[in-house]
């Protein structure tokens, strides 16, 4: 609990949550490196990331051992975000299909990589 | 610690202790009035943080262009293939590894260790510099060798470049500034300054790393990963 006499916790804790955040941090970039796309890729990133986001803010904030009414300050207001993000979607979304419908835009555009602007080293022949 | 802090905490926890706290007629939050500022700060940036990243949700919702690949953009060879994403994993690594070296640093602070402290946040500034050295390598790369503007890329969706310069911008700076902030406590520390006040100082500025650190996660989920 907080007091005056600040957060004093066993050195333990932290680090065992350092070792998940490296844990959870290379799962993340593991779902790049083996490239997962789709909704699993969504699903995996977002997992890890709340995951890693929760014991930072739990853990290494210490939000764990403060008492109800700093807490609900912290993490109170911005729940709001989430209304935000619920309108723009839905704003977007119908923007996007808009410009699909009306505007001509191409439904299947590929967006160009480094290896095409550059052409692959590799292959070319001098 | 000081007296001067120590407003009298009710008997309750959870709710009757939230009632108690907001309803009583005296300070509301048991905590040194710093701490509370910085939390109060923080919440504040979140929101600057979140108009960012819900702008850049409804730019790439609403842009028909096709998203330019993060992966490969982002990626670097040592000699052979170029390895995906690789920089910014190394870039995420050396946050995290800051953030566990400033949690130390507190949990020393409350101690009374200063020397231990002292050298724990220094190990942290570094860390935030060498991060803030690979993002200024990284900006070089795309703008010299890649041609990414604010207005404009050669890979796809202008936005991209906008959005990047953006967000990683304005992360960038609260890891220099909290670099600055870092060394100033850590020289404080060394230096006494803390020896009859005590050391909540470290556990404020240590809120303000992590936060740093927290933001990090959202923007490698959202910008680099997604």
């Amino acid at each position: 609990m907080a007091s005056a006499e600040g957060q004093q916790h066993p050195l333990g804790i932290y680090y065992k949550i350092w070792i998940l955040l490296f844990v959870l941090s290379g799962f993340s970039y593991a779902v790049d490196y083996f490239d997962v796309q789709g909704a699993l890729r969504w699903t995996l990133v977002i997992t890890f990331m709340f995951l890693k986001a929760g014991f930072i803010v739990a853990i290494f904030m210490h939000a764990v051992w403060e008492r109800m009414a700093l807490v609900l300050t912290i993490l109170g207001p911005p729940t709001v975000l989430l209304l935000l993000i619920g309108f723009m979607s839905i704003e977007g979304s119908y923007t996007e299909e808009a410009r699909f419908a009306y505007m001509g835009h191409d439904r299947d555009a590929v967006a160009l990589t480094p290896a095409e602007l550059h052409g692959e080293e590799g292959e070319e022949e001098h | 610690m000081s007296e001067a802090t120590a407003n009298e905490i009710g008997p309750h926890e959870g709710i009757t202790g939230l009632v108690d706290d907001w309803a009583a007629d005296k300070q509301a939050y048991h905590v040194p009035w710093g701490k509370a500022m910085m939390w109060i700060f923080l919440v504040s940036d979140t929101f600057i943080f979140s108009c960012f990243l819900v702008g850049y949700l409804n730019v790439r919702i609403t842009t028909t262009e096709p998203w330019p690949a993060q992966s490969e953009i982002f990626a670097l060879s040592f000699g052979g293939d170029p390895i995906p994403l690789i920089l910014i994993a190394i870039m995420t690594f050396i946050l995290i590894t800051s953030s566990g070296t400033m949690a130390l640093a507190v949990n020393m602070g409350y101690r009374k260790e200063k020397m231990k402290t002292f050298w724990l946040i220094c190990a942290t500034a570094a860390f935030g510099a060498s991060f803030v050295g690979m993002q200024a390598f990284e900006w070089t790369k795309l703008i010299v060798d890649e041609g990414v503007r604010p207005w404009g890329n050669p890979f796809g969706a202008p936005q991209f470049g906008s959005v990047f310069f953006m967000v990683t911008g304005f992360h960038g700076l609260h890891v220099s500034a909290g670099v600055i902030y870092l060394l100033w406590v850590a020289f404080r520390v060394k230096r006494g300054y803390y020896d009859e006040k005590g050391f909540e100082i470290v556990e404020i500025a240590g809120l303000y790393w992590h936060f740093v650190d927290l933001v990090w996660v959202f923007i490698f989920a959202f910008f680099y990963l997604l």
